[in-house]
């Protein structure tokens, strides 16, 4: 049998999808992780990009953030997580993975608003602050709006990182659907490997197209 | 050995890289191997396809989609599928590693084709150039720079993703991040991370002033 047939039969196993170990639950666990960080992220990095991209101040900040981001490797994120999560006296497996997938979610999140609102046509800000409207108003009214696109193009690139890098939470003791391949290295077993890795990549591919979806909502609609 | 990081454990202890040497340098060889390698296969292919792409418009959607796909299906996935085929070799972490430089690489090909002036391409046409000639004489020369920038971008992904191979016995410094999330003990992950960090600006700098000692006229531009 080739290991193909063998790991869609663990898929569809029907002791495969009870339980703590069981598929429902570890799908709900990387689902879980994946949505609570990034939208701790971007309540964190919306705000703040905003504000530098409406008054400017700071964008050394966002450049020096979205390219240190893109040169530490994910992985040595959650190792270097692992330290300071015992250090902080929080264990293992949820908050070494939280604090990982934090920092990862960040700079995209917090370059693309930055982008988004600073490339607001400068002549709409000026219209605007003709029309009598204060910072805030600007801000609310016209500059969140422009950049929403361009703020979901952040939120998609973190989230479907955020998906494929909680899979390595298994590594730290975490949940999620690593689990399969992490525990399935450990007892060779070859099915599992492959069923939890056909999980993860549906998981991942589904996230792309979900957020994808989400981003073309977010686009104005050009009307007359 | 230390078994347990407790929270008086510092991040760092030089001693263990005084001791470590050998072993540093061994991984950090074969982290710049496995991502040269993997480089320089992405681009034998990269190169034909992105060529391929360029001249036939409509293979160019689901060549990039399919490359897409590669490069949406979380690392850890892609090489626990891999293993059940290819085992725990380098075979394997190459074939990982090569799939993700193909979108980068393929898209950055065509882009830099794209860029060629048609007055040139004529002129070389008027000169004799059959297409074969073009292609090597005017039209890739032309493109390198952004090919190159494209090398550019892979080469940071690559240094980042060699780090997971270590969860399928290869790694280069990753091994170092995963011996210490293993044994809680934080200097190796610190070593791992910061070596593979500085590995990656390293190449990015080598690699940018490679394109200026090979296209200087790139590097007029800027002034006229």
């Amino acid at each position: 049998m080739g290991v193909v047939a063998e790991a869609l039969v663990w898929l569809t196993d029907a002791a495969n999808w009870s339980g703590t170990a069981g598929i429902p639950n570890r799908v709900y666990e990387h689902v879980r992780i994946s949505v609570f960080t990034v939208m701790c992220a971007a309540a964190l990095a919306i705000p703040v990009g905003m504000a530098i991209g409406h008054t400017g101040k700071g964008r050394f900040l966002v450049v020096t953030l979205s390219n240190v981001g893109r040169a530490i490797p994910s992985f040595a994120i959650l190792g270097l997580a692992l330290p300071i999560a015992i250090k902080l006296n929080l264990g293992l497996g949820f908050w070494p993975t939280f604090i990982a997938l934090f920092a990862l979610a960040i700079p995209p999140i917090l370059t693309n608003t930055y982008i988004g609102v600073a490339g607001v046509d400068r002549d709409l800000v000026e219209a605007a602050r003709g029309m009598g409207m204060g910072n805030r108003q600007i801000l609310r009214r016209l500059e969140m709006r422009l950049a929403a696109p361009v703020v979901m193009v952040g939120l998609r690139t973190a989230s479907v990182e955020v998906v494929a890098t909680a899979t390595l939470a298994a590594i730290v003791a975490g949940g999620g659907l690593g689990r399969y391949i992490i525990d399935g290295f450990a007892v060779r077993d070859d099915a599992r490997i492959l069923g939890g890795a056909i999980l993860v990549a549906i998981l991942a591919i589904f996230t792309e197209l979900f957020m994808g979806g989400v981003e073309r909502l977010a686009r104005p609609r050009t009307s007359s | 050995m230390i078994l347990a990081q407790s929270t008086e454990e510092p991040f760092f202890r030089p001693e263990w890289v005084g001791r470590n040497l050998d072993r540093i340098w061994e991984q950090l060889v074969e982290h710049a191997y496995l991502t040269g390698l993997a480089i320089a296969i992405g681009l034998l292919i990269s190169i034909p396809a992105g060529v391929f792409a360029y001249r036939h418009r409509r293979a160019y959607p689901p060549i990039t989609w399919f490359a897409g796909f590669l490069y949406t299906i979380p690392s850890l996935a892609l090489f626990a599928f891999l293993t059940a085929y290819t085992g725990l070799t380098t075979l394997t972490a190459e074939i990982g590693l090569v799939s993700y430089t193909l979108l980068i690489l393929i898209r950055n090909v065509v882009a830099g084709l794209e860029g060629v002036p048609p007055d040139t391409r004529e002129a070389a046409r008027g000169m004799g150039y059959t297409s074969r000639q073009m292609l090597w004489r005017v039209e890739l020369p032309l493109a390198f720079p952004v090919i190159l920038a494209g090398i550019r971008v892979a080469t940071v992904t690559i240094i980042g993703l060699v780090t997971v191979t270590s969860l399928i016995g290869k790694g280069g410094l990753g091994a170092f991040i995963l011996q210490g999330i293993q044994r809680f003990f934080s200097t190796p992950i610190v070593v791992g991370a910061v070596l593979s960090v500085l590995l990656a600006v390293a190449a990015d700098l080598g690699l940018l002033g490679l394109q200026r000692v090979l296209t200087p006229w790139s590097r007029e531009k800027k002034w006229a």
